[in-house]
């Protein structure tokens, strides 16, 4: 027997909490910058054009004389959304799959998994070529390629669990009772994976961040003028040596809003299952 | 080989796991400790070498040959542990590393603590495992824990504890997860090895039959400390702590008593074990006791010798004799 | 064991085909006619066909998706629509960049994450535990691109060690090529490390709470060694099977960061050919990193195999 399985299992989540705020706080940046920012983001102001911090604006201007600190702000909308699109569309197809894959066994099991090993094959950069190529950039190719790229997650955390669930007594025997797949499936699996998936679903949002700014860097996320953090670094690299600010700013953003959004996850986790003497 | 303990208590926290243990053991003596689970055996013997989990500390005086092991820095204790207290655990199945081929574990020991070469622990390691009758040593040398079965696996493990050679082995359940059949082929192994390198044996056992079988003297444990120490054969015949009687009538009986018809039903203990550290004050028995008297819940009874060579922890040990 | 080997094979080539036909699906049916979006709109209807031939589009669909792979298997890529120049060689000139660089991050993120995963789950709870766990929560968050930059401006705009972009090439020397590929590395490296020291570390707790770690403590074996002899091998398999997983994140890094340090890279080749529409490039090196995914997961199957007896069935 371990010290740890004899003291209370309750412990203080500063990961939840300090997840919580991050994140609560960005998605009201978010929702706020919808109404309002101090200056405009897209407006060009040429003769304002790469002032430092303090001398224009809170945090300077891009090389088109437009307020870094709105953009930043702007930009938090286009993350966020863009995220939170993309891990819908795979955290729904992915859990179709995945409980599907869990409910009918077999083959159709096997080749749902191997198709989801095949899309993992893709990393969602990648896929956002591909699908650039063929639809130009936009929301929708960020938001399918990320998309996409999460579903495997998903349909493997989805049937993993339902697998477990399946295993309960309760399910064995509504079977027993003639029960279709189903409806097993939409009453007793979904509910009972639910805190797992809410779990992977914060972990994919922070992951969804990541890629979307790396899809924007690339040019390959939303076109101009939508200001978006990964572009704002793109164009930051041309002014490294007269503007370096320009850089700092919007990699914090990103960082941060991952870090919270990690934390988040983290302390979801520690929530559903503190009973684990949690090495994570 | 003198091992002495003294008052060892283990503390986790504010909460105390394990108080008043003492008792002295001499070259080549056996002694059996016999508990139910929650009574505190294993971790009397990790205090003793010295590996606790982490949070809990131990207070006393482990006496080995006249050293504290207790007051000793870890990297001296890690030069008695295996050399001279050599240890057999309770889980064959999970007490072996997975990823080392068995020879090369019971060879790290020899190479560890007698600084030998490779090529002499190979050859030595490969002598001990047909020692302790592993069939077809030679070829199963190489083999990897999970390629052997639950029985074959102990004997690995208890050629681990002696290969560096030590004085004193403890075997903490050495059979409790191994079937029957096997059970007593390792035990007369055990016997014999303990017996031709005259070591001193503590053995841990909730099972009164192997107790009887292997040991000279006896500790019964209940709940955290001693309750009764003696003479096994002394003990088994007659007790002097209503626990121990109870033990005894709740073991099995083969065939009907003289005068019965059939065999009675089984006996037990009503009740529960008291949780670690959460002992209400006096006996910590007395809430199961059949013999438990008002005088028995105001202050935990104190050790006392009722006989040379025999203590109880019982205000009604007389009544008993 | 011979058995588990050739299935693995076998499902490794077929997971290899299927990527291709997704590949193929996505950017030579999809987007429609490969010549006009080269050509433009205006385009003449003789020069259309005459691309057409030029390009083999005029053979049936299948026809063009095996003379692809045909053609991989001996070698022949076809030729790049922007530069004139045989795929393979582009490629091949191109992974002589790529392969060192993510084998250089790969084994600058593993060494890392095992020496500081380890040292912290000794010391769990304690500041150095502490101090690691959160260098690794820092490196997860932050985007592999944006520590590119940071390290240019660190070290080319501000100390002036480094060059700021290009690349010498192995003729030049492999310490000069080495150079120029470390500060790239590191950044592709630092959030694989953050992801991988987290991994490290719970293996790591998990392995040290086994029984087999008490008994080689009984044997005598201080904390030190029981740890990196007993149970860092034992840990090392979710390790493994993180890393497979996070090659398709290293490929994608290395799109990111070849771009941020101007290098000729893989990634660096599949971005110009999608801005350049060479959909010939483009196709095979997709191809090329969705295969290097493919084959790390492999690998992955592999190793484990090595290290973990369990799952070799001895008869």
């Amino acid at each position: 027997m371990s010290a740890a399985a004899l003291e209370s299992p309750r412990r203080r989540p500063p990961a939840l909490i300090a997840g919580g705020a991050i994140t609560a706080a960005f998605i009201l940046l978010a929702l706020l910058s919808r109404i309002w920012t101090p200056e405009s983001p897209i407006r060009i102001h040429i003769a304002l054009r790469l002032k430092p911090p303090l001398a224009a604006g809170l945090l300077g201007t891009d090389p088109f004389g437009r307020d870094v600190l709105s953009m930043l702000m702007a930009g938090t909308w286009t993350s966020l959304s863009t995220a939170f699109l993309a891990v819908a569309l795979g955290l729904l197809l992915g859990v179709a799959l995945g409980t599907a894959a869990a409910a009918l066994r077999g083959r159709f099991e096997e080749a749902a998994m191997r198709s989801a090993d095949v899309i993992f094959a893709f990393p969602a950069l990648i896929t956002a070529i591909m699908v650039t190529n063929i639809f130009g950039p936009g929301q929708a190719t960020a938001v399918t390629a990320i998309g996409v790229f999460i579903i495997p997650v998903f349909a493997r955390v989805a049937r993993a669990s339902a697998l477990q669930v399946w295993a309960r007594d309760y399910c064995l025997a509504a079977r027993a009772a003639g029960k279709g797949r189903l409806a097993i499936s939409l009453e007793h699996v979904i509910p009972n994976i639910a805190g797992t998936l809410l779990v992977q679903a914060t972990i994919q949002l922070a992951l969804a961040i990541l890629i979307e700014a790396g899809l924007s860097f690339l040019g390959l996320g939303l076109p101009p003028p939508t200001p978006s953090w990964g572009r704002m670094l793109n164009d930051a690299q041309t002014f490294l040596d007269s503007a370096p600010w320009l850089a700092v700013a919007p990699g914090i953003a990103i960082a941060l809003a991952v870090l919270g959004f990690n934390l988040l996850g983290d302390g979801l986790r520690d929530l559903f299952d503190p009973r684990r003497d949690r090495a994570t | 080989m003198s091992l002495a303990l003294e008052n060892l208590a283990v503390h986790l926290g504010a909460r105390t796991l394990l108080a008043d243990m003492s008792f002295r053991l001499e070259n080549g003596a056996t002694l059996g400790i016999v508990g139910e689970s929650g009574s505190g055996k294993s971790l009397l013997v990790l205090a003793i070498i010295g590996l606790l989990p982490e949070g809990m500390r131990a207070e006393g005086r482990v006496l080995l040959d006249g050293e504290d092991l207790l007051a000793l820095p870890e990297s001296a204790l890690c030069h008695r542990r295996g050399a001279r207290i050599g240890m057999i655990f309770q889980e064959p199945s999970t007490a072996l590393n997975p990823a080392m081929r068995i020879g090369e574990q019971i060879a790290e020991g020899l190479i560890w603590h007698r600084r030998i070469d490779a090529a002499a622990a190979r050859a030595e390691s490969l002598r001990l495992l047909d020692h302790v009758r592993m069939p077809d040593a030679a070829r199963r040398f190489a083999f990897y824990p999970h390629e052997l079965s639950g029985g074959q696996r102990q004997r690995v493990g208890i050629a681990i504890a002696l290969a560096p050679g030590p004085e004193l082995l403890i075997a903490d359940e050495p059979t409790t997860a191994l079937d029957v059949t096997v059970e007593s082929e390792i035990l007369d192994l055990l016997a014999e090895l303990v017996a031709e390198a005259r070591m001193s044996l503590i053995l841990i056992s909730h099972d009164l039959g192997i107790i009887a079988g292997m040991t000279e003297r006896c500790l019964v444990m209940y709940a955290g400390t001693r309750f009764e120490e003696g003479p096994t054969e002394r003990i088994l015949s007659k007790p002097l702590n209503p626990y121990t009687s109870g033990l005894l009538a709740a073991l099995p009986e083969r065939a009907p008593a003289a005068g019965e018809r059939r065999a009675r039903r089984l006996a037990g203990i009503p009740g529960n074990v008291p949780s670690a550290g959460r002992l209400s004050p006096g006996c910590r028995f007395a809430d199961r006791c059949a013999m438990a008297i008002a005088a028995c819940r105001p202050a935990e009874p104190a050790w006392r010798a009722l006989e040379p060579g025999h203590g109880v922890r019982c205000i009604r040990a007389e009544a008993l004799l | 064991m011979l058995r588990l080997l050739l299935g693995r094979l076998g499902s490794f080539i077929v997971t290899l085909l299927a990527a291709s036909v997704v590949i193929f699906i996505l950017l030579d049916i999809l987007p429609g006619d490969p010549a006009a979006i080269l050509l433009g709109t205006s385009a003449r209807p003789d020069t259309l066909a005459a691309l057409h031939h030029q390009l083999g589009l005029d053979r049936p669909l299948i026809l063009q998706y095996l003379a692809w792979i045909g053609g991989a298997l001996t070698g022949d890529l076809g030729t790049s629509i922007t530069y004139g120049v045989p795929v393979s060689g582009l490629i091949a000139d191109r992974l002589a960049l790529t392969l060192p660089l993510a084998l250089l991050a790969i084994l600058i993120s593993t060494s890392l994450a095992l020496l500081l995963g380890v040292t912290a789950a000794a010391h769990r709870d304690r500041a150095i535990d502490r101090a690691v766990q959160g260098f690794a929560q820092l490196g997860i968050a932050v985007p592999d691109f944006w520590i590119g930059l940071l390290l240019i401006l660190l070290f080319s705009t501000g100390l002036n060690w480094f060059s700021a972009g290009g690349w010498s090439g192995w003729s030049a020397g492999a310490g000069k090529a080495l150079a120029g590929l470390i500060l790239p590395a590191i950044a592709l490296a630092l959030p694989q490390a953050g992801v991988l020291t987290r991994v490290t570390r719970a293996a790591v707790l998990d392995v040290l709470a086994e029984d087999f770690i008490r008994t080689a403590r009984a044997k005598g074996l201080d904390r030190h060694t029981a740890l990196w002899r007993h149970a860092l091998p034992n840990a090392l398999l979710p390790v493994v099977t993180i890393l497979g997983l996070q090659v398709s994140f290293l490929v994608a890094g290395a799109v990111l960061v070849e771009n941020v340090f101007s290098l000729p890279g893989l990634g660096r080749l599949a971005y110009l050919a999608l801005s350049q529409r060479d959909l010939i490039v483009l196709r095979n090196v997709v191809m090329l990193l969705a295969a290097m995914v493919i084959l790390a997961n492999f690998i992955v199957d592999l190793v484990y195999l090595i290290l973990d007896p369990r799952l070799r069935a001895r008869s």
